[in-house]
């Protein structure tokens, strides 16, 4: 009886994980580090893809999609930037919610997907036509599959942490990222450019934040306790 | 020997004395490959190595021997551990054999020739040998090789389904709607370390990058050739499926095959009745 109670309680708190995000209790008091990353410099020219070769996603968009290696929001914030712990983490056991990583309209949507080692990652075809997946992975091992219309989404995950470039050679403007992550502390940016991580122990460390073309910066921020620290970014963006 | 030239050779001697003198280098690891009774010993693989390959694929094994501008597509870098010719699943280690396989048999497509002229107890030194350059071979066994199930005999019915699953499949996007190898994203192909590639043109007729023989063809497309843009459709394609696709394969090429015979004698008389492969195509 008392198993049975157990293994229900296990069931639950196993599908509460799934419906939500990233759901683990963090040992209190847990503090928080958040801030802003905002870019200087000269951005590179964004360029309208030119989907002509598969008019299913020309019809797709109404107007030329651009391309997204440089995407910025206002006043200079930037977008698909990777925040995360990058040391001083206490470490913590893979998320089991699943990252979702679709292809619709000839892009990786999102561009830029961040995960842990060993956290499920599905990958979708939302498009009426082929595309083949290949992230080129150098640490964990590179692999290229093919995914027509209609098929189920492919379901794996890495092992290694690592930046993965994904490509589909078929489309050769579809560019994305696997950003493959020890910490469960991460987020990626949107348009605003800000970002927050919480639920951080007392402790030192080190934040970081990756951007694909404005490349990688840190700092050291320590947690006392219950607190928010701020910790912005300023990127330096090259017109090439 | 240009001034410059003399001048880098000069640096280059005193990074490796520098490297001699400072560093340890790191131990060698006891590499062998086992085919069959052969047994080969990466030991006795690198002088084979150093003589042999490593004008192309390098003294490091990373792609860059001094021949490599020349040639296209790209040597190997072994450095990566990805393998186009595999019995293996996309994304693991090939088997001893696959490599063994390889270099006996050289890539028609490519540079690399057959090396029957060595040994056969040369060829896996060297097979044992190539296995020292990326730490993947120490920490990552070779997958499990498919299961190829007996070819069922060509029929005009595996043929023409074939053919459907050239459409539905988009193999013409890239080997184009004949089979030569002008697909709409032929001219954009990339491998995995960006530089230029071709999809296979069923025109010339040739042998295929991984063999001859039916079984080769239907290995290629299910395991996909990794490092390159063709893709495994292992999860895509029923065994039937991928022996129909196969048969129609087969009729592409120039060549008097069971299959391409059974194709004419058909078209003959039923051409009319196709739909184009291509975007507008339905395959039959």
């Amino acid at each position: 009886m008392i198993a049975r109670f157990i293994a229900l309680a296990a069931l639950v708190s196993v599908s509460s994980g799934i419906a939500g995000p990233p759901h683990r209790a963090p040992p209190l008091p847990a503090g928080t580090i958040s801030g802003k990353v905002t870019y200087t410099g000269t951005l590179p020219k964004l360029r309208p893809i030119d989907m002509a070769k598969e008019p299913n996603c020309v019809t797709q968009h109404p107007t030329p999609v651009m391309t997204q290696d440089a995407v910025t929001g206002p006043a200079n914030s930037v977008r698909y930037v990777v925040v995360y712990i990058s040391a001083g983490d206490q470490g913590a056991p893979a998320a089991t919610d699943t990252v979702h990583y679709d292809q619709k309209g000839c892009l990786y949507i999102p561009h830029v997907a961040a995960m842990q080692v060993h956290q499920p990652l599905a990958i979708f075809n939302d498009d009426p036509h082929s595309h083949n997946i290949h992230p080129l992975a150098r640490v964990n091992p590179e692999w290229n599959k093919s995914q027509p219309k209609g098929a189920p989404p492919i379901r794996t995950s890495w092992d290694q942490p690592e930046f993965i470039a994904v490509k589909c050679n078929v489309h050769p403007w579809m560019h994305g990222y696997f950003v493959v992550l020890v910490t469960p502390h991460f987020t990626v940016t949107d348009s605003t450019g800000e970002f927050s991580l919480t639920g951080l122990p007392a402790g030192k460390y080190t934040v970081t934040a990756w951007h694909e073309r404005f490349g990688t910066q840190s700092q050291e921020v320590t947690i006392g306790g219950s607190e928010t620290k701020t910790a912005n970014f300023v990127l330096t963006a090259r017109p090439y | 020997m240009k001034p410059q030239t003399r001048w880098m050779s000069l640096v280059s001697a005193c990074g490796a004395a520098l490297l001699l003198a400072g560093v340890t280098p790191a131990p060698a690891v006891a590499q062998e490959a086992h085919v069959g009774t052969l047994t080969g010993h990466a030991a006795a693989g690198k002088p084979l190595y150093t003589r042999y390959c490593a004008g192309c694929h390098g003294d490091d094994g990373d792609a860059q021997g001094e021949n490599a501008m020349w040639i296209d597509p790209k040597p190997r870098d072994f450095t990566m551990a990805t393998f186009k010719c595999r019995s293996t699943p996309s994304g693991s280690l090939p088997t001893d054999q696959d490599l063994y396989n390889s270099v006996e048999r050289g890539f028609v497509t490519t540079n690399m020739p057959p090396w029957v002229a060595l040994t056969p107890q040369n060829r896996i030194n060297l097979v044992a040998y190539i296995k020292t350059f990326s730490p993947r071979w120490r920490t990552a066994k070779p997958g499990t090789p498919i299961t190829i199930p007996a070819e069922p005999t060509a029929t005009i019915q595996s043929i023409l389904h074939g053919r459907q699953l050239y459409q539905r499949m988009e193999c013409w996007k890239c080997h184009g709607p004949a089979g030569h190898g002008d697909g709409p994203s032929a001219h954009e192909l990339t491998d995995n370390k960006d530089d230029p590639i071709r999809p296979y043109n069923f025109e010339t007729g040739s042998r295929f990058m991984c063999g001859t023989a039916n079984q080769d063809l239907y290995r290629i497309f299910m395991t996909g050739l990794d490092g390159s843009p063709m893709p495994s459709f292992a999860d895509q394609l029923s065994p039937a499926e991928a022996w129909d696709l196969v048969h129609f394969l087969r009729t592409l090429q120039p060549l008097k095959t069971r299959e391409s015979a059974i194709w004419h004698e058909w078209a003959a008389t039923h051409a009319g009745e196709l739909k184009p492969i291509g975007p507008e195509g339905g395959g039959q």
